[in-house]
């Protein structure tokens, strides 16, 4: 698992990519780039600790409560640690008629937990998400950058056994 | 093979890159509107092609274009609605996925159409490899200068922004958009003031759909009444539709509005029919939010006349027997589907994404899961199909945005069309819950 250390700092190479984004914007409208810094340290660190929120919200020169209330209303922020791959599986509708729920019960079982666990190997953390806009490929599960479609039990415990080398 | 607008060379290999689209005539559109058409031109010629809004509302949008508000010194701004996450619909994601420069090319003619010199896209946040094509082939257009400073020598200044959401439906709501793209919760707001008055930051702002942007090339090539003259009556060119479900062949297929639905469902050149050895049960044509129709409302209309793929036809006998055209989210459901725990399911979805700013769909989607949870479940009662339909009647309507009146719609429309398997569940709780249960029975007529 990721943890944050004390002293909270974007690398020096992430810190230019978050100086480029506030640039996108008009003067003074700084905190559109809230969203997309938070993608940058939600790469950084895994996951949106408070320090992290903290020192996002002195670089854009914004209350901390901006922060949270934005990290919060997202789902795709994650505000606990999580594991090394995080799984966000489709429970949506359309992935569900191609058989989304019966790979969803292979899935959990190959891992052995639940949505919103992590393994005790801290490789793998679960995680229900609606609709990932890919229904004509599904079942759908998405690691990261990563859609991973047609999804079949078969698939699955390939998937897994790749990343858990 | 039918007309295509959008897609003619999807299949061409390297069509993403700057070299091969240009070759195979992209950019043309930039070069006629930037040297020989004045920006109310361009909105003349997409208000001539009769095109309506392709995220789901289907407002004409020449005509949103002209509601836009023109003060003096305050910048205008125009923000592309990528957001797509209607369930059913992955149309966005596929065209700007194969065709980054069309829609590139789309926003750089519709912001001179508007006078806009900053444009956004704002891409749902788990389409961060489609971010970084899209990133990827602005930084092309911009080095073969169709972007940045004084574009083609005429003058005309655009820098184009991808924006990145964080995993909330409600964004592809447009105020809710624009809030989130001002770095806030997407809360939609109150209207008016409507975007075309107080958008982002409080400017004037055009907010359109990714397919209907990436319409604009087609038209000003064309010209608007050439694309006028596609399609049928007031549904003119052509749609993207997402096909998913039970069906041969899922994926992208672009339409010329009026198609047959039944032709769409069963012509090898689309959906290639139900899959082997089944049968069709219902439909949602146009992504979650719209009616669900039942097998004998889909080929034809109550009165029986063929039902085409137009927003006219698809919305034909209103919601007693028809449906919308929505995003083209067509989702197909064959006779293993159980109505009822795919009405729980879209509940469940509404219920995760309302924003939680207006109490009767905060709490009403909420008491909607839970009701169709107990149905589905083996634990409801025959009072609870009323209740859903009464608790639908108190959303819809009721809310700031469309999401109340899109939790609403698909369970009064699965009581409307099923109420016999709702009453099934309820009289055969055992059997009914049991894994991939399905009512077999007769399907309620109306």
């Amino acid at each position: 698992m990721t943890e944050t250390s004390n002293t909270v700092a974007f690398t020096p190479e992430r810190l230019a990519q978050v100086k480029e984004i506030i640039e996108r914007y008009p003067a003074g409208k700084q905190k559109s780039a809230l969203l997309p810094v938070l993608h940058v340290a939600q790469e950084q660190w895994g996951w949106v600790s408070s320090e992290v929120m903290d020192y996002v919200a002195g670089l854009l020169d914004i209350l901390p409560v901006e922060v949270y209330e934005v990290a919060t209303f997202y789902t795709m922020f994650h505000l606990d640690p999580v594991g090394k791959h995080v799984i966000e599986y489709c429970r949506t509708g359309p992935c569900c008629l191609m058989g989304g729920e019966d790979v969803y019960g292979h899935l959990k079982q190959k891992l052995g937990i639940e949505a919103g666990q992590t393994t005790t190997d801290g490789n793998f953390t679960l995680k229900e998400v609606e609709c990932l806009a890919a229904c004509g490929w599904g079942p759908v599960f998405q690691i990261r950058e990563k859609y991973y479609m047609n999804l079949t039990n078969e698939k699955v415990d390939e998937i897994i056994e790749e990343l858990s080398k | 093979m039918a007309r295509k607008i959008l897609t003619e060379h999807i299949n061409v290999p390297g069509i993403e890159t700057f070299e091969v689209y240009r070759k195979q005539g992209g950019y043309a559109a930039v070069e006629k509107a930037l040297k020989t058409l004045t920006p109310d031109e361009v909105v003349e010629e997409a208000k001539k092609s009769g095109i309506r809004g392709r995220g789901g509302a289907g407002f004409p949008m020449g005509m949103k274009w002209g509601f836009l508000a023109k003060p003096e010194g305050i910048p205008r701004y125009l923000v592309c609605n990528a957001d797509e996450s209607e369930p059913g619909t992955f149309k966005d994601h596929h065209l700007m996925k194969c065709l980054p420069h069309l829609l590139i090319e789309g926003m750089i003619v519709s912001s001179y159409a508007l006078g806009a010199n900053k444009s956004f896209i704002y891409v749902r946040g788990e389409l961060m490899y489609v971010i970084r094509i899209l990133e990827k082939a602005i930084a092309e257009a911009k080095a073969n200068g169709f972007l940045g400073k004084n574009i083609l020598g005429t003058g005309y200044d655009l820098e184009l922004v991808v924006q990145s959401g964080g995993g909330a439906y409600i964004c592809g709501e447009e105020t809710a958009l624009l809030e989130s793209l001002e770095g806030k919760r997407g809360n939609p707001r109150n209207k008016p003031p409507f975007p075309a008055v107080k958008g982002l930051y409080q400017s004037p702002t055009v907010v359109n759909n990714v397919e209907s942007i990436a319409n604009m090339p087609w038209v000003i090539n064309n010209g608007g009444e050439a694309y006028s003259a596609i399609g049928i009556g007031r549904s003119t060119g052509t749609k993207l539709i997402s096909a998913s479900g039970h069906i041969q062949k899922p994926g992208v297929y672009e339409i010329e509005l009026g198609l047959g639905v039944e032709e769409f469902l069963n012509s090898d050149e689309y959906c290639g029919g139900i899959r082997k050895g089944h049968h069709l049960k219902a439909l949602v044509a146009g992504g979650s939010s719209v009616p669900i129709l039942p097998a004998h409302l889909i080929m034809k209309t109550a009165a029986g006349e063929d039902r085409l793929m137009s927003y006219e036809s698809l919305s034909d006998g209103g919601f007693a027997t028809g449906t919308m055209m929505g995003s083209g989210g067509f989702i197909v459901f064959d006779e293993t589907a159980c109505i009822v725990r795919n009405t729980w399911n879209f509940s469940r979805f509404y219920h995760h994404e309302s924003c939680g700013q207006c109490s009767p769909c905060r709490e009403g989607t909420g008491w909607m899961e839970k009701v169709l949870h107990r149905i589905e479940h083996g634990h409801g009662s025959m009072h609870d199909i009323d209740l859903l339909v009464d608790i639908s009647k108190k959303i819809e309507g009721n809310t700031i945005c469309p999401l109340g009146d899109a939790a609403a719609w698909p369970v009064a429309s699965a009581v409307r069309h099923f109420r016999d398997e709702f009453m099934w569940h309820i009289t055969h709780p055992h059997e009914a819950s049991q894994p991939g249960a399905v009512y077999q029975g007769e399907m309620a007529l109306v």
